[in-house]
């Protein structure tokens, strides 16, 4: 149908608009950096270690530079641009060094590869070094799958979980999709979609304590809906939904968990289970 | 960061009627309904991913165009107007709108106005000044005249009543016009009708607002489903058009691809039942239309908005309400809680320049940035990027010289200093890693009532270990299973 409006295009070209062509993915390299995030080295450290053992299973050396802190994105979403530059400014520094940069949270990598260019907005000079940030920088579920192509024999026990993807993951990284195929390889694993999958479970970083009752019926509706999908557990790439939806799980005192995707995967394809 | 404050003393914030709208069983179980419905009804309407992407595109440049001649266009609409016969009028703020319409209505000595749905109407708030000049102004639309009845304003741009079940209808009908109650819709909707029939015929003006208006030709093109906006543009002898300044496209090939973003964004039809084209009055050997049609354009802020590259793009909204029915902040508190006239992630980017962010301070923060409004709109506002935006604008300090209307309403030197702190700590790897070793040991002894945030969530208790620390040991190990 749009061809019949392609005479309206700006210079009448009758081609339609440009849209991004889907991301390429490179060779598996050598090695490559793991960048933590701020909220997996406070609360799910093991998530991060996880995500580490799961690349060097790749055949991939994994590494930690010990001063990376946090993409900045705390201080970006809540207006105070010229401390997330600063933040930012840190973290561009650090991983100037050429090799893939894996995330194994899609909002940061959302912040590395999309919001560093409106970061740096003014800074032609740090835009080249942003862009090439963003060139090599992939979110976990999306490396595993893309650049290492993995092939797992799933040496769990059979199960079925849901998968909750944090919003910018879905909407800037495709992580929803990413995750969804990686764990399509696990023969013995089961994924139950929830009621309104695709909402927001109201984390939003300082939005859940900016706006508290709002933030607090989302994740209600959102616990709920993940209670009521049948799933014996909740995975997500996203450290940030989880400390919310674990949280609010616990104040409930519900028995039902998610947990880190990284540390689900490793468990399926290491065969070892941790209490 | 807010502090946990009593409710009652926030009843005139965003928060404090989001608190009540959230306790409010019937209200989440209107819009829950309403929503999901409407949500499904877009997904149908494009069932195809590759051209609803491709149209979108085009949407966005044909809007982007047209606003980069904006003042061009505007002229050449006024000429083409006026050449087919319509009077236009300019109006900087809501007050000279209302003050020409009346002047208008005045000059007729018109007592009684029946308007068809106009959001701009309601943020001109014309029914009120009207009335104050013992002028009557009816709604008929059928939604608009719900919440007329019931002395509210509406909630959704698009279907104003649609916080309110047909039983609740059915009761206010009730209540107000003495009628039966009845659960059947269509015979609700007939009860409307018929009082509103006789207003047709019997009013001096009728007032309509516009979708596009189209510079090359000089039509005002207006959209809708019910036929009350072709009888109240056509019934009366004076009808008036008002609308935002936004609202103008180059030509008719260019509102094809629009129409049909607009009505199955908004509705998932792939068209309304009526589609109005007036170019002018009624000519000399016509039957009917009528005598005298007025354009007035508003500006109210948003050449405000236009003088900035970024949020410039806030004017390229078609009015679909595509991002309220998508957004799960809408879906739960509904469109009253907003407190202004356009609801919703859009009306969070248009009010700041329309009533200046000291009105409204809380809603740039009152979304979680979980991008779905951004996700649908027909025309591409990077609705998530513009509440960025404003938050920056909104965190000013005067010296900073913020960019938006009364910008600046949340400075605050407390929470400057807090994020100051923040960037210190991530920025200093001895001083990041100093605070590692105190969260991983001392966590457990943080206190168990962190602020909001306890209020749903447990207390989050740091892990023994920090990542940092887990990843220095196992690569120093060689530890490679």
């Amino acid at each position: 149908m749009t061809e019949l409006f392609y005479d309206a295009a700006p210079n009448a070209t009758r081609v339609a608009p440009e849209r991004p062509a889907p991301r390429t993915y490179p060779a598996k390299p050598a090695e490559v950096t793991l960048f933590g995030t701020c909220v997996v080295d406070l609360f799910f450290p093991e998530a991060g270690l996880d995500a580490i053992r799961l690349l060097e299973r790749e055949g991939i050396r994994v590494h930690f530079p010990q001063e990376q802190s946090c993409c900045g994105q705390p201080a970006w979403t809540s207006g105070y641009v010229n401390e997330a530059r600063e933040v930012a400014r840190a973290q561009l520094n650090l991983l100037d060094n050429g090799m893939p940069v894996v995330v194994p949270s899609g909002s940061c990598a959302g912040m590395f590869r999309q919001h560093y260019r409106e970061v740096f907005a003014e800074e032609p000079d740090t835009l080249k070094r942003v862009d090439n940030l963003a060139e090599r920088t992939f979110e976990l579920t999306e490396f595993l799958l893309h650049v290492c192509k993995v092939d797992w024999q799933d040496l769990g026990q059979p199960t079925q979980i849901a998968l909750h993807t944090s919003c910018s993951a879905r909407r800037e990284m495709n992580t929803h999709l990413h995750a969804r195929e990686l764990l399509g390889k696990l023969a013995n694993v089961k994924r139950l979609d929830h009621d309104h999958e695709s909402e927001c479970c109201g984390f939003g970083g300082t939005f859940s304590v900016r706006m508290p009752e709002v933030s607090g019926a989302m994740v209600l509706d959102k616990t709920r809906s993940l209670r009521e999908s049948g799933a014996a557990e909740m995975v997500t790439a996203d450290g940030g939904c989880l400390l919310n939806i674990n949280g609010s799980l616990e104040k409930q005192k519900q028995t039902f968990r998610g947990r880190h995707l990284a540390s689900f995967l490793w468990e399926r394809v290491s065969g070892e289970v941790k209490s | 960061m807010s502090q946990r404050i009593p409710v009652k003393e926030l009843t005139d914030s965003f928060r404090g009627r989001a608190v009540g709208a959230l306790a409010d069983d019937q209200l989440r179980t209107n819009f829950r309904i309403a929503m999901d419905s409407l949500m499904q009804k877009r997904a149908d309407a494009f069932p195809d991913e590759e051209e609803r992407e491709g149209l979108r595109e085009l949407g966005n440049h044909i809007k982007a165009r047209a606003l980069s001649r904006l003042p061009d266009l505007l002229e050449q609409l006024e000429t083409r107007l006026t050449a087919n016969g319509v009077k236009v009028h300019w109006a900087e703020t809501t007050e000279e709108a209302n003050r020409i319409v009346h002047s208008i209505i005045e000059a007729k000595q018109g007592s009684q106005v029946v308007k068809g749905k106009s959001m701009v109407s309601e943020e001109m708030e014309m029914n009120d000044y009207l009335a104050d000049r013992n002028i009557e102004c009816l709604e008929s639309d059928m939604g608009e005249y719900i919440v007329q009845l019931d002395g509210e304003k509406p909630s959704h741009i698009i279907m104003p009543a649609i916080h309110k079940n047909r039983f609740q209808v059915s009761k206010l009908f009730h209540d107000k016009l003495g009628v039966d109650e009845t659960e059947d819709v269509n015979e609700l909707i007939q009860i409307g009708r018929r009082t509103l029939r006789q207003k047709f015929l019997e009013a001096d003006v009728g007032v309509s607002g516009v979708n596009f208006a189209i510079a090359e030709t000089g039509t005002l093109l207006l959209v809708e489903n019910e036929g009350n906006g072709r009888m109240s543009t056509t019934a009366p002898p004076v009808h008036i058009a008002v609308t935002g300044i936004e609202k103008v496209v180059e030509n008719l090939r260019d509102v094809v691809p629009l129409l049909s973003l607009l009505t199955r964004s908004a509705l998932g039809q792939p068209i309304t039942t009526y589609v109005n084209m007036i170019s002018g009055p009624r000519k000399a050997d016509e039957l009917d239309g009528p005598e005298e049609v007025h354009l007035v354009l508003l500006d109210n802020g948003r050449s405000g908005a236009f003088a900035d590259a970024q949020l410039r793009q806030t004017l390229n909204c078609i009015r679909c309400g595509a991002c309220m029915n998508h957004c799960p902040v809408y879906a739960r508190v509904g469109g009253h809680t907003y407190g202004e006239v356009y609801p919703g992630p859009i009306g969070k980017i248009i009010t700041p320049h329309m009533v200046g962010l000291h009105k409204v301070p809380d809603h740039p923060s009152a979304s979680s940035l979980c991008g779905a409004c951004g996700e649908v709109c027909p025309v591409k506002i990077p609705i998530p990027e513009m509440l960025q935006r404003l938050r920056q604008e909104n965190v000013k300090s005067p010296a900073e010289q913020p960019k938006v209307k009364d910008g600046g309403a949340k400075y605050s030197r407390k929470e400057r200093a807090i994020w100051r702190f923040w960037a210190s700590l991530n920025t200093s790897p001895v001083f990041y890693r100093l605070f590692l070793w105190g969260a991983t040991r001392f966590g457990k002894l943080a206190p168990k009532n962190v602020g909001p945030w306890t209020e749903n969530h447990s207390a989050p208790v740091p892990a023994r270990r920090s990542l940092h620390d887990l990843a220095k040991a196992h690569l120093n190990q060689g530890d490679q299973r």
